[in-house]
């Protein structure tokens, strides 16, 4: 028996979040007195294979082969059965990223398996996992039980520390890979990387969002936004009502129909707080208002507040920080 | 080309916050009752793709008798056809269970080349009905779809997003594709679409109707609840001057260790 993860890597770069699935789950293949185990696909991914043996697994199935250089469901399906397989798997674990959550959902309904989708914690009671989801768009939490011997889940970014790696240990198990090209029927035809300098609010341990307060020049108030996001090296997020207005592009909503995110420090410039808002950011560990109206909600939640201007406040706070962390230009 | 759509009826997103855990468990949830918010963008774009390559689209969905407004609206954007699948099918059962119920459910509409899905429900949030559905019909999954380029040939090709680009993905048909936001732009239903829909009669397909694997459980939900509401007492940073504020927040920030 053992815990197994995926290690997602794009371009040979592991996933950042993983790491935070690999910490927990020797937590929790400690608690069930078993083996942690990851798995690693692609080609030529070696390096990758070699980081998490330093983040605490006991052994990595790597499969490597050209055909696998970029992520493909059906072949990696294939390649991960296998090595539940071999690892004798009984608890599956991915990062609930797009890849991660889709990986885990068909591979354990092939099981028959029960699944745990984007679970933002989880503990072992009784030998089993209990995993817990945020539903109801951020509005409930459940416990979710397995009654099946396989458990999979996917795992929120964020809902975990990262583990500080340390001295490489365990080994590296290569696994045959049991499938050809003609197995594979979907076929990539182009591919465009992200932007790499702009980081994901997913990830981000300092976001900066702007929302309505910014309508007397929405161009210029979401340059100010990005300004303090860049100098703290933070992530641009923004309210529902800024996104419908075409004040940004939707990847950048924070929110109950937008992303939920868990960052350290959450700067909410010109947002009222709506209780949908509140849904997508509420966990973040301090929270910074910054608004003229000194009834809006958001300061019933925010840890510091200020009362005034954003076009005023956001400059300021760009200088100081700049002055502090040695930015100055 | 068929095209089939799967629709489900939600809580309007704007009464989600005032739904208490004991009207989920009893099934009485005392909130307006819409089509799911991410399957209008797969509602759109089941219309868009019926009218670029000459074929029909069918609305299926999961649900009781009465729990139509939500087919009815996607009748009303000019979906062809919808069905109701009757509930009690997958009652008790897990999302394998609603997955297969769903699948059996496209079969039966004859020869279908692309079911489309949204990208999770507002309620359920679980986001992984559309690979069940491929799982238990055997077809290719295509997820967080951003643009169908072509169907020739046998094949579709989309572009899709993930969090390290964007790729143009081709597969072979039968496929499911699960659509994000940046697909399309839903339409308002017409008004003649709205007095149309209203009128139709949707057909309830049974347990009689469809080749139904046995209903699993492989999960359960217990301690339904709502998340524990944060308790802060917000200190609000006066100064004299924006700077002097400015400078006071950093220290705080900075002494939280959260820069």
């Amino acid at each position: 028996m053992s815990v197994l993860v995926w290690i997602e890597q794009i371009d040979k770069q592991a996933v950042h979040s993983c790491w935070e699935v690999v910490g927990k789950g020797r937590e929790l293949a400690d608690t069930l007195g078993v083996d942690l185990a990851a798995l690693v696909v692609g080609n030529d991914v070696d390096g990758v294979a070699q980081e998490a043996l330093t983040y605490g697994v006991d052994a990595v199935y790597l499969a490597s082969d050209p055909m696998l250089e970029r992520y493909r469901l059906s072949a990696y399906a294939a390649v991960l059965q296998d090595a539940i397989d071999a690892a004798g798997a009984t608890v599956v674990l991915t990062s609930a990223t797009i890849r991660g959550r889709e990986l885990s959902a068909m591979v354990a309904c092939k099981n028959g398996a029960g699944l745990a989708p984007d679970a933002v914690d989880i503990r072992v009671e009784d030998g089993k996992l209990v995993a817990v989801r945020s539903v109801y768009s951020g509005n409930m939490l459940t416990d979710i039980y397995f009654e099946t011997e396989k458990q999979f889940a996917s795992i929120r970014p964020r809902s975990f520390s990262t583990p500080e790696p340390g001295e490489a240990r365990g080994e590296i198990r290569p696994l045959a890979v049991s499938i050809t090209e003609d197995d594979v029927p979907e076929k990539i035809i182009d591919f465009k990387p992200a932007d790499t300098s702009e980081i994901s609010l997913t990830d981000a341990t300092i976001i900066v969002s702007g929302g309505r307060g910014v309508a007397k020049d929405p161009e210029l108030g979401f340059k100010l936004v990005a300004d303090l996001a860049n100098v703290l090296g933070a992530a641009v997020g923004a309210s529902r009502a800024a996104v419908d207005a075409g004040y940004i592009p939707y990847k950048h909503q924070v929110g109950q129909t937008g992303k939920t995110v868990k960052p350290d420090l959450y700067i909410a410039a010109g947002i009222s707080g709506a209780i949908q808002h509140l849904a997508g950011m509420g966990n973040s560990k301090i929270i910074v208002a910054i608004n003229k109206d000194p009834e809006a909600p958001i300061f019933e939640r925010a840890n510091y507040g200020i009362v005034d201007d954003l076009f005023d406040v956001l400059p300021a706070l760009t200088e100081e920080f700049k002055k502090r962390l040695g930015k100055e230009d | 080309m068929k095209v089939a759509v799967l629709i489900k009826q939600t809580p309007d997103t704007a009464e989600l916050p005032k739904i208490s855990p004991d009207e989920v468990l009893s099934g009485e949830i005392k909130a307006t009752m819409v089509i799911n918010p991410w399957d209008e963008f797969a509602a759109e774009e089941a219309i868009r793709l019926a009218d670029r390559f000459n074929g029909d689209s069918v609305a299926i969905s999961l649900g009781n008798e009465n729990e139509t407004d939500a087919l009815k609206h996607a009748l009303a954007m000019g979906v062809s056809s919808a069905v109701m699948v009757d509930a009690s099918v997958a009652e008790g059962g897990d999302e394998w269970t609603v997955a297969g119920a769903l699948a059996a459910a496209v079969q039966q509409q004859g020869p279908v080349d692309i079911v489309l899905t949204g990208k999770m429900s507002v309620d359920g949030n679980s986001g992984v009905i559309f690979a069940g559905v491929a799982c238990k019909l055997g077809w290719n999954l295509l997820v967080n779809v951003t643009k169908i380029v072509d169907v020739a040939d046998g094949a579709v090709t989309v572009e899709r997003n993930f969090e390290g680009g964007q790729e143009t993905v081709k597969a072979p048909l039968p496929a499911v594709i699960s659509v994000a936001k940046e697909i399309n732009e839903p339409r308002y239903p017409s008004f003649m679409g709205i007095r149309k829909a209203s009128r139709a009669k949707i057909p309830v397909l049974t347990a009689a109707d469809l080749e139904l694997a046995p209903k699993t459980t492989t999960t359960r939900w217990e301690n339904l609840r709502k998340p524990e509401a944060r308790h802060t007492q917000v200190q609000i940073i006066e100064g004299d001057t924006v700077q002097e504020k400015a400078a006071k927040l950093a220290e705080a920030l900075l002494a939280e260790k959260v820069i």
